[in-house]
């Protein structure tokens, strides 16, 4: 059998694999970070809480509304990115003038709050949700069977950040967005309403990160943690990529998706530090991140 | 104020903190319960546990030696640091005469040093590690419900026997899953199988698919699944979604009611896995459980039941002594027979476990489960000797060898 370092060939491609899975999740969640901070220069620590609540938003459609799961793709992140309009207008607004450090002190609490909030409903084991009866079984690619849904969920967040790229960088809409960021008060001289345009877009960010929720809802469990673990390394992703940059976020969401796999295979007790470790030789090496502009 | 009246009014001030932190009366019962409230294994016994705590308080009549029962608890967020400091300023302040400690091997091995030092009995329940009453064992510490030994012993044997021979574990990687995987491996050697590799996983990692593709390359017919809570949830799912379970049999080496709960009979079907007590076992246990759940909605898990019984244990001891002596009361317990709802045969050994009557289970199929939490049926009865062995632990400083 081929080996490279000693791991057999099939082994490697299996484990690429997943990481590519996992990378559609880190891409999808580091795409709506870098949007908010691109946008809004708000470092939204409540990203993985507006994560776990579109699982459970999905869950909560499934098991009382009788919402199926293609219909919560859709209504979950809605139902989420409202949640998001309100917070933004009630309070994150307030704090676009002083230091990013408030923002970032908000909306941490903010995920506290709704993460005890879960657990005093649902408590800590959290919840199943099943696989939608479509998507159920796997493609035997020969070295490992890929689950349906798997291979979806890394269709469906190709698809998703290549919409969000094409949006923000090949549309008006978007080039205003773009225009805003750089200079607010003369964007809105020119008669846009740019506390509009801010508001929408952090929903638009949070709507991303419950989308992801629900996408994950079916691969593990729907618990009130699931965000706190995943956030941090979200964040790694998001600094390697550069703050702010939507190429980079996608890109070094999957490729981080990647290394995390191999490590997994190489040397398993270091895959959850990889990614940190990684984030410290860039941010050494190219303080701005891979895709980032030197400011 | 000049700087002297204000150095005075602190004075003062101080003066009034110290008396108000008095210590409680003497001969007063003071439990503390130190236990994940909020984290990963809150589910486990968290909120029933102090439920747990406080009916068998009342039970027990709500007072011992003439006064007031008293209970404390805190969250000790898996973390050491918090539980001994927790457990320090109790028994320095608040008179404790007691600390059940809940979730977490990390958190109890930092805990029974406290117990050590202050002279306190600490009964853990739910940390699994053997090392408690091993290496890390102390004349007050006693571990109750089940250990990482009696958890090889149970699971390990029962599916060697059945042919399950060569095994890969999935280890979370700290002293607990680590702990656990050396006794199944010794269980799983001594009766003639072969363990073809391990992987250590990361607490809390989210996505096991990596894992398991190793497990599965190995050609293994078990999947030992050394973790615990979220770790084991997740695992078992994807072990599920990957097709995995349809040629590798998971054996579950720490499973509780509300992970299978949580995880659905779906999921969950056929897993093997050992427990020290289940609600559902006979008319004492189904009595217990129906209090229980007219309190907190949901069966108890083991361990909570595991509460309610150290707790009468522990008030009958200073009942019995006349006092809370922590010197008496843990002899009197060491001295003590338990057969109760909880524990049959139960005995505490000189290295402080308490063995007991223990069980192999299997989870039922969706279809064999008759009514809501109908989740176990009965593989195998172990003795207290089948599951822990005859002999305290040799590697237990107390021991005279």
């Amino acid at each position: 059998m081929t080996t490279v370092f000693g791991v057999p060939l099939p082994a490697i491609l299996g484990q690429l694999m997943l990481g590519l899975v996992n990378g559609s999740f880190y891409a999808l969640l580091s795409l709506g970070l870098a949007v908010i901070f691109g946008l809004l220069g708000v470092v939204n620590f409540a990203h993985g809480a507006f994560y776990m609540l579109g699982a459970f938003a999905a869950y909560i459609g499934l098991q009382v509304l009788g919402i199926n799961y293609w219909w919560a793709l859709l209504l979950a992140p809605l139902a989420v990115g409202l949640l998001g309009v309100v917070i933004e207008r009630l309070f994150l607004r307030h704090l676009y003038q002083v230091e990013p450090v408030y923002g970032l002190l908000l909306t941490f609490g903010i995920a506290l709050i709704a993460e005890g909030i879960m657990r005093s409903l649902f408590g800590s084991s959290g919840k199943s949700y099943p696989v939608p009866a479509l998507l159920q079984g796997g493609f035997n690619l020969g070295f490992m069977v890929l689950p349906i849904y798997r291979a979806w969920v890394v269709l469906a967040s190709v698809a998703v950040c290549g919409m969000t790229w094409f949006l923000i960088e090949r549309t008006r809409l978007g080039a205003m967005l773009r225009a805003a960021t750089e200079n607010a008060r003369l964007v809105q001289a020119f008669g846009i309403n740019v506390p509009l345009m801010v508001m929408c877009t952090y929903g638009a960010g949070v709507a991303l990160a419950a989308l992801a929720g629900v996408l994950a809802a079916p691969v593990i469990q729907v618990s009130p943690l699931m965000g706190s673990s995943l956030v941090i390394v979200v964040f790694a992703v998001v600094v390697i990529g550069g703050m702010g940059s939507i190429v980079g976020a996608i890109v070094s969401g999957l490729v981080l998706g990647l290394v995390e796999g191999l490590t997994k295979v190489v040397y398993p007790e270091a895959s959850n530090i990889v990614v940190f470790i990684i984030m410290a030789v860039v941010l050494i090496w190219r303080p701005a991140g891979l895709f980032g502009k030197e400011q | 104020m000049t700087r002297k009246t204000k150095f005075v009014a602190l004075g003062a001030l101080f003066g009034v903190y110290v008396c108000s932190q008095a210590r409680a009366a003497a001969d007063q019962v003071v439990i503390g319960d130190i236990d994940d409230m909020s984290s990963v294994y809150a589910d486990v016994i968290g909120q029933g546990g102090i439920e747990a705590i406080n009916m068998a308080i009342t039970d027990f009549g709500g007072t011992a030696l003439g006064k007031k029962i008293t209970v404390l608890s805190v969250d000790h967020q898996n973390k050491p640091d918090i539980g001994a400091s927790k457990f320090r300023e109790w028994a320095d302040q608040s008179g404790l005469t007691l600390v059940i400690g809940g979730s977490n091997t990390g958190v109890s091995i930092a805990m029974s040093k406290v117990a050590l030092a202050k002279k306190v009995p600490f009964i853990a329940i739910g940390a699994g590690g053997a090392s408690l009453t091993g290496v890390d064992c102390t004349p007050y510490t006693i571990h109750y419900a089940y250990d990482t030994t009696a958890l090889g012993n149970g699971t390990a044997s029962a599916i060697v026997n059945q042919g399950g021979k060569t095994w890969f574990f999935v280890t979370a990687d700290y002293a607990f899953g680590t702990q656990l995987q050396e006794s199944a491996t010794k269980v799983v050697l001594a009766n003639g199988g072969k363990v073809l590799g391990a992987v250590r996983a990361p607490l809390g990692t989210t996505d096991y698919s990596s894992f398991l593709l190793q497990a599965q390359a190995s050609g293994a017919q078990v999947l030992g699944l050394s973790n615990a809570g979220t770790d084991f949830s997740n695992s078992l799912k994807a072990a599920n979604e990957f097709g995995i379970t349809k040629t590798m049999k998971p054996a579950a080496l720490l499973a509780f009611l509300s992970d299978i709960h949580a995880l659905t009979l779906q999921t969950a079907q056929g897993l093997y896995l050992t427990t020290s007590w289940y609600w559902d076992l006979n008319d004492q246990t189904r009595a217990f459980a129906k209090r229980f759940y007219a309190k907190m909605n949901r069966q108890p898990t083991e361990n909570q039941a595991a509460y309610y019984s150290a707790t009468m244990q522990y008030l009958n001891a200073v009942k019995a002594v006349g006092s809370t002596d922590s010197d008496k009361v843990v002899a009197h317990l060491k001295k003590a027979k338990i057969n109760d709802f909880f524990a049959k045969d139960g005995s505490i050994r000189a290295d402080g476990l308490m063995v007991h009557t223990m069980y192999v289970m299997q989870v039922k199929t969706p279809a064999e489960s008759k009514y809501p939490w109908d989740y176990y049926k009965v593989i195998k009865t172990m003795t207290a000797e089948e599951a822990d062995g005859s002999q305290p632990d040799q590697t237990c400083p107390m021991i005279k060898k």
